[in-house]
This record gives C-alpha cells, sequence and structure tokens, in this order.
C-alpha cells in the first residue's frame, strides 16, 4: 500500500475510559490506526470490542455517559479531538459520512427520504431548492435506487431495508466525504442484500478514491471487502495488517479462534444417518393474512402456503430463507402459536392440545428479550413443568440438572437473565425448552444474535443434546454457514414457498431453484472456500 | 383523508346511540323528581300528578324514550322543564364562554407546556429538567378550585389588576374579554399543562435515544434542529394523544371553574340543570359533550 500524503484519519494513542462500574478500566484502550485514501479498513471484532466506540469518537459522537477519550485523532493530518463542537459539526456529513447497522431505525419515520439526503446539503450548503432537488436525485441514482423522482417522496416504510441503506449511503456520500465509516451496515440485511451493498460501497470508494472505516463482526464480509483488517478484542487491537495476510496467517490467537469459529459450508452431517421414527409431519400448512375492515379495502397476503415436512428423531431439519420468506411463520405454525389457515400438523402418538404444547418447545431469536427480566431463570424455567402438575421441589431439581446440561453453574437457577451474557442466555433459553421433555425442539434463528466464538459453543450444545435425548429438530435460519454445521436436510422458502427440499449436500452442490443458486452466490467470503459435494 | 373523516364521522353513530341510551336511563333511575321540585314545598299528590302527566312523565319508560330519541333524531334536543325554552337555545346561549374558556385554556396549555417539555426532554437530568419537573408535581396536585381561589386572592384582592369573577364576551373587545379569561384559563390550563409538558418531555426523551437522531447528528445537523425536526415531531403522537385526552378532561374542569369564576357558561347550566332534575337540558348537555 502506498501512502504519499498523510492519511484520511489517524487515529493515535486512543483511550476511552468506561464508565464506572464497567468489567474493564477501557472500552478503548490506547488504540492506534489509520486509514488512507482509497483504502478500505475493517475493524473486526466481537461485541464489546469497542469498534463502534471507536467510530463514534472519530465523529465526536460519544453517548454523553463516556469520559472525554485521551489520544489524538487527526483528520487530513488536523487534530480533531479538541474541535470546537460548529468545527465538528461542519466536518460531519461533509468530511466524514458515517451508515449505520439498522437502516429499519436510522431514517426518520416521519420524513421523506429526499427531505432526509437533502438536509445534508440544507445544513452544509446555500443552494436553491431545485439545485438541491436535482443534487439528491443525483445522489440516489448513484446508489441505484429505482425511480428516484417518485422515491425522493417516499417514506421509510414503504423501502425494503436495502432500499433504506442505499438511502443512507446516499446521504452519507452526497457531499463527497474523504472517509466514511459504516458501522457494521450489513448485519441487518438478507445475505442477497448485503451481496448487493458491500459491492455498492466498494464501487463508490473506488470512484471516488475514498477511505473507509468499516466496522463488522463478520469475517465473510472482511474478506469480500477489506484492503487492509484491524483486529479488537476487549478495547484493544490484537492484531492489524493487510488483509491477506491476517486472515491466512494470522498471528495471534484471537485472530485465528475468529477466524476458526467461522462456520464453513462443509456440510458437517454428511455421515449421519437418521433411523428414528417420524416425531412431527406437516402438511399442506398455509397462513392466509387478511387486513382491512367494514370500511376499508381488503388485502390479503399469503405468508405460507402449502408447506410440507416431515422429521424424524435425531434429525435436523434446516429451514432455509430470507426475512419475509415465511420461515417464521411456519415455525409458528407448527407450533400452534398462530393458527394456521389451513393444513395439519401431526405428532406420532397424535396428541394436540396442551399435550402438544408440552411436546413440542421452541427456542427464539433474542436472548436478551425472549427471557422475562423480571424473574429468575429458575422461575423462567420451572413456569413450563410445573403448569403440567410438577411439584416446585421436583421441577427445580430437573432445573438445577438442566442448566449443568446445557453447561452452567447449577446454582446460577437463582439469578436474573441480566446476569448473563447472550450466549448463556441462549443456554438458558435452551434449557427451559428442555425442562418439558419436548421429542421435538424448534430453534428459530436461535444463533443469529450471537457472536461467531459463542455460536459455535451453542451448535455445538444443540448437537449434543440432540444425541442425548434422540430429539427431532427444526432449525430455522438465514444464515447458510450455520445450517451446513447442524442440519442433515435443508428446506429452502422464498416469498412463503417451499422450493427446495434436500440433504444439505446435495443442495449445496447441486441447487435446483435460481433463489438457492442467488442464495449460495451471496455467502460472503465464499469464493476462498469449496464447497465439497 | 375525506374517506378517513367519513369513517370516523359513521363510527360516532353507535357512540351516540349507546351514550343517550345510557343517559337517559342513568337519569330515570336516579332517585329525585321534577314534578315534585316544580310543584314546590305545598303541593298536594293529584297536582303532582297532573304536572307529571303533562310532562309525559307517566308514559312507561320505553315509550318515553322513544319518544325523545324521535324527536333527537329530528334535531329537536326538547324543551327544558323549568324554563320552556327549547334545550338547543339553551345551550347555544351559553356556548359562547365555555368554547372561549376551553380555546384560551388549550392555546396556553400548549403553547407554554410543548416547548418547556422538549427542552426539558432533550436537556434530561439538568437542573432546568429537575426543575420543571419538581413544579409539574405540584402543579399536578393542588386542586383547582384551591388554585382558583388562591389567583383570585393574589391578582384580583391584593394586586387588583384582574376582576375576580365574571365573563366579558370578545365582541365586548379584547382587553376586557383577556382580562376576565386569564385568571379562569391559567387555572383550569395548569393541571393540563404540566400533564402535556410530562408527556412531552417522556416522548422526546425517548426519542433523543433512537437511531434516527444518530444519524441527523451524523448529518452535521445542529441540535436545536435534531430536536425539533427529528425528535419532536416523532414524539409528536403521544403528545397529540394526550391533549385529546385532556379536552375531554377540560370538560369537568369547566364545570368547576365556571362556578369558582362565576362564568355563565354550559357547565354552570348543567349543573342547575341536575338540581333541579331538568331531564330534557341534562341529557341535551350530555349528548353534545359525547359527541365531542
Amino acid at each position: 500500500m502506498l501512502m504519499k500524503t498523510p492519511p484520511v484519519i489517524e487515529v493515535q494513542d486512543l483511550a476511552i475510559p468506561l464508565p464506572g462500574g464497567g468489567d474493564r478500566g477501557f472500552a478503548v484502550d490506547h488504540v492506534s490506526f489509520s486509514v488512507a485514501a482509497g483504502e478500505i479498513v475493517c475493524v473486526v471484532g466481537e461485541s464489546g470490542s469497542g469498534k463502534s466506540v471507536t467510530a463514534q469518537s472519530i465523529m465526536g459522537l460519544l453517548p454523553k455517559v463516556f469520559p472525554k477519550p485521551a489520544g489524538r485523532i487527526l483528520f487530513e493530518g488536523r487534530d480533531i479531538t479538541r474541535a470546537a463542537p460548529a468545527e465538528m459539526r461542519d466536518l460531519r456529513g461533509r468530511g466524514i459520512g458515517m451508515i449505520f447497522q439498522e437502516p429499519m431505525t436510522a431514517l426518520n419515520p416521519v420524513q421523506a427520504v429526499g427531505k432526509q439526503i437533502d438536509e445534508v446539503l440544507r445544513t452544509h450548503l446555500r443552494l436553491s431548492g431545485k439545485d438541491r432537488f436535482n443534487r439528491v436525485i443525483a445522489a440516489m441514482k448513484e446508489v441505484n435506487l429505482p425511480d428516484p423522482e417518485r422515491m425522493y417522496h417516499a417514506f421509510p416504510h414503504q423501502l425494503s431495508g436495502g432500499q433504506r441503506q442505499r438511502v443512507l449511503i446516499a446521504a452519507a456520500l452526497i457531499l463527497g466525504p474523504k472517509l466514511l465509516i459504516a458501522d457494521e451496515p450489513t448485519t441487518a440485511l438478507d445475505v442477497t442484500t448485503q451481496a448487493q451493498i458491500l459491492k455498492q460501497i466498494r464501487d463508490l470508494q473506488r470512484e471516488r478514491d475514498m477511505g473507509v472505516l468499516f466496522i463488522t463482526h463478520d469475517i465473510g464480509v472482511v474478506r469480500e471487502i477489506a484492503d487492509r483488517v484491524v483486529v479488537m478484542k476487549a478495547g484493544k487491537i490484537v492484531e492489524q495488517g493487510l488483509t491477506d495476510r491476517v486472515l491466512d496467517q494470522p498471528t495471534s490467537d484471537y485472530t485465528r479462534m475468529l477466524i476458526a469459529a467461522v462456520p464453513t459450508l462443509e456440510p458437517k452431517r454428511k455421515d449421519h444417518v437418521v433411523t428414528g421414527e417420524v416425531a412431527i409431519k406437516v402438511d399442506g400448512l398455509a397462513k392466509t393474512y387478511h387486513s382491512g375492515g367494514l370500511f376499508r379495502d381488503r388485502r390479503t397476503v399469503h405468508a405460507l402456503q402449502g408447506a410440507s415436512l416431515c422429521v424424524r428423531r435425531g434429525e435436523t431439519l434446516g429451514i432455509i430463507g430470507e426475512s419475509g420468506s415465511g420461515k417464521s411463520t411456519l415455525a409458528r405454525c407448527i407450533t400452534q402459536l398462530i393458527e394456521p389457515s389451513s393444513g395439519k400438523v401431526t405428532l406420532s402418538g397424535g396428541r394436540d392440545g396442551r399435550a402438544f404444547r408440552q411436546r413440542l418447545q421452541m427456542v427464539f431469536q433474542d436472548p436478551y428479550r425472549s427471557l422475562n427480566p423480571r424473574r429468575t431463570v429458575g422461575q423462567s424455567i420451572i413456569e413450563g413443568p410445573m403448569n403440567f402438575g410438577q411439584s416446585r421441589a421436583q421441577a427445580l431439581e430437573r432445573a438445577r440438572e438442566l442448566m449443568q446440561l446445557v453447561g452452567l453453574e447449577p446454582h446460577a437457577v437463582d439469578r436474573f437473565p441480566h446476569q448473563f451474557s447472550g450466549g448463556q442466555r441462549q443456554r438458558i433459553s435452551i434449557a427451559r425448552a428442555l425442562a418439558m421433555e419436548p421429542d421435538i425442539l424448534v430453534a428459530d434463528e436461535a444463533v443469529s444474535a450471537l457472536d461467531v466464538s459463542v455460536q459455535a459453543q451453542v451448535l455445538r450444545l444443540i448437537d449434543d443434546i440432540q444425541k442425548r435425548l434422540d430429539l427431532a429438530i427444526l432449525f430455522i435460519t438465514h444464515d447458510l454457514r450455520v445450517a451446513a454445521q447442524i442440519c442433515d436436510r435443508l428446506i429452502v422458502m422464498h416469498r412463503g414457498e417451499v422450493v427446495e427440499e434436500g440433504t444439505v449436500a446435495s443442495v449445496f452442490a447441486a441447487p435446483a431453484h435460481p433463489y438457492t443458486r442467488e442464495l449460495l452466490a451471496s455467502i460472503p467470503g465464499r469464493a476462498e472456500e469449496t464447497v465439497s459435494a | 383523508m375525506l374517506s378517513f373523516v367519513a369513517r370516523r364521522v359513521l363510527g360516532l353513530v353507535p357512540v351516540i346511540l349507546v351514550v343517550s341510551i345510557v343517559v337517559f336511563l342513568l337519569l330515570r333511575l336516579s332517585p329525585g323528581d321534577p314534578a315534585i321540585v316544580i310543584a314546590g314545598d305545598n303541593a298536594d299528590a293529584a297536582t303532582i300528578e297532573r304536572i307529571r302527566s303533562s310532562l309525559g312523565l307517566d308514559q312507561p319508560l320505553v315509550t318515553q324514550f322513544f319518544i325523545w330519541a324521535g324527536s333527537l333524531l329530528q334535531g329537536d334536543l326538547g324543551i327544558s322543564i323549568f324554563s320552556n325554552i327549547p334545550v338547543a337555545d339553551l345551550i347555544l346561549q351559553r356556548l359562547e364562554p365555555t368554547a372561549s374558556l376551553a380555546v384560551t385554556t388549550l392555546v396556553f396549555a400548549i403553547l407554554i407546556a410543548v416547548p418547556l417539555g422538549t427542552i426539558a426532554g432533550a436537556t434530561a437530568g439538568s437542573w432546568l429538567d429537575r426543575g420543571l419537573m419538581l413544579v409539574s408535581v405540584l402543579g399536578f396536585s393542588v386542586p383547582v378550585f384551591v388554585l382558583g381561589y388562591c389567583l383570585i386572592y393574589v391578582f384580583s384582592l391584593q394586586l387588583r389588576i384582574l376582576p375576580v369573577q365574571g365573563f366579558a364576551s370578545i365582541s365586548d373587545g379584547i382587553g376586557p374579554f383577556l382580562s376576565s379569561i386569564a385568571l379562569p384559563t391559567v387555572t383550569l390550563g395548569l393541571a393540563y399543562l404540566v400533564l402535556i409538558a410530562r408527556i412531552t418531555r417522556a416522548s422526546v426523551l425517548e426519542m433523543m435515544g433512537e437511531d434516527f437522531i444518530r444519524t441527523a447528528r451524523a448529518k452535521g445537523v445542529k441540535e436545536r434542529l435534531v430536536v425539533t425536526r427529528h425528535a419532536l415531531r416523532n414524539a409528536a403522537i403521544p403528545i397529540l394523544t394526550v391533549i385529546g385526552i385532556g379536552v375531554a378532561l377540560l370538560i369537568s374542569g369547566v364545570v368547576v371553574i365556571e362556578t369558582v369564576f362565576n362564568i355563565p357558561g354550559v357547565g354552570r347550566l348543567v349543573v342547575d340543570a341536575i338540581l333541579k332534575r331538568d331531564y330534557p337540558v341534562i341529557q341535551g348537555v350530555i349528548l353534545m359533550f359525547s359527541g365531542v
């Protein structure tokens, strides 16, 4: 990498103390790195590594709970840590653009998206309304938003996630900043959309010779986009260097662990033979939503159309699809959390009603919100069994065993959810589901909210528990890498329909449906791997 | 938009129907008899019976209801038992003071509460914020009539800058109108003001933590505009809801205020009607308010 001019941004010995009561002294612990014009630097690390705080301090947007940072941040050679608020404000939007993780919430819901792009021009330049409008339209065209004149007046809720992220990119880049800070910009998006947005950022960056500081937790994304990588852990930089060097010959154990924890696309269960009896059989399950009423137009949405599947004991069936594909609707119809419009779910032994609930248990996506914060985890675990007539002492005894089974301390049953990490909470959710002694476990994106290293542990746990308890598992995920680790068979869903079905190896090696092919092609970092048939 | 309005208006029909039945039954089932009140203390049973039948009160309840509801459908609210003036006219005569008071109270409360609440929400935790919230607790807990008499004592009796009571129509000139309505407005508006201020503060504060606020700051937008253009606009829905609910609260407040300040409005009309068991007037006023 040639560096003749000073770097666009240079962070020197940046230290940001954590506000009192944290588990470590510094949120960002004496960190130094730089981004030159025309290069993409990825800061990669797991949650709590300090990567977002670093980005926020460059923008001068640290939340007020943080004390003033020490060290220097040089923008084109000028120290901006001591800049006046008005100076920083001028820099934001003009010199440095920023895009964020959640395009769903990062736009003002009550303002037309064109106006929100326009706001950057209104804030920084004095232009006539017509000039501004033309520039906004040009910026929207540049990020490939369809029909910009019409979309200018659209509100965020009328746009897809990918379109919203394009709006944010257009707003961030309209004044041609020297630096773009992208804080996990594709994490909340589907893989196919992610691939498009990454390409967009890459193209614009090359066109404008801009520096990009790209924050991500996803090693696959790093491979796709980065020139150089900075690996952070617990506020410290553990390693930095050129992408190929860091990813192929990592020098630190942490980087090695991070890379190793990324699931490969190699189907793990190729040789796994399923012989168990059929635990659950689903025939032609469909769900149709009607909206509107007496004075409104009726609208019908087919969320799920005629899905059929069956799972044997000891088998894991993966349900793959992007947001809106109907995979969660399918899971909820199977567990009877919502009433299907038509179709049938049969369990072996053919029970229904309350017994049905006991046989079929669910683990949900977000471990931070799926446990009641006001009850101890023990109370959450024993609630189900006690509803089915177990005595409190009995249920609590079983809860302690289960805590041990999922790898937690048995006496931790008296603690509250906030005292556990995300991975531990997901273990508790699994223990809660197992307390009912189900035959079938439905895991709805159960590892999606977790860091890769934790994800690997939880996947191992699910695998282990399945073997011990001979469970049938329905594993819903959008992540094909995760599916490759744990599933025997896959069904692929697209727009409410099952478009493909087969063993993991056959779906990966010879996808029949075009959508499945697109999905496989969009996996970040895929080029580096070969998928064996 | 038009279909929305039409839907809301149509939705009003069942509400009015239910309210009219409830109001009707409630009044008939409550003790007291207008015939006895009209006849006076020394009347004999025959006189009372004669008055009762002339008022139609000897008919079965169902018949009474249909007679009343029938004329109601033709826009006729009936005639006051005591003054023999049509109820609609009675209400119209009394409407101006009440409507004026309601409007000035709303304007007073909103104009002060929204900016105060917004500043408090945007600077949450500051001394200004804490001070405002302390005052708001006081404002909420003082009963309307106590506050009213305190204000009268200070401004009318001690400082002698505002009239003690009464009402001047806006047609008498802006000056007299404002000076006569100032104290009732402040008295009635204070509780309402702190309610709106608190809700404004809470919802602005909530919005300040949203992602789009961070986006706006990242665009380099000035903090004042971040608050007004992005936070306040999104906070508007709960604020408007509370203002709407507050309008209903105002109506009960108006009854007390009109009594304290001796304002000849609808509130006083209904209080007098209730004391005399003047059924048509009470029914008419309640129906009108439920329509609002």
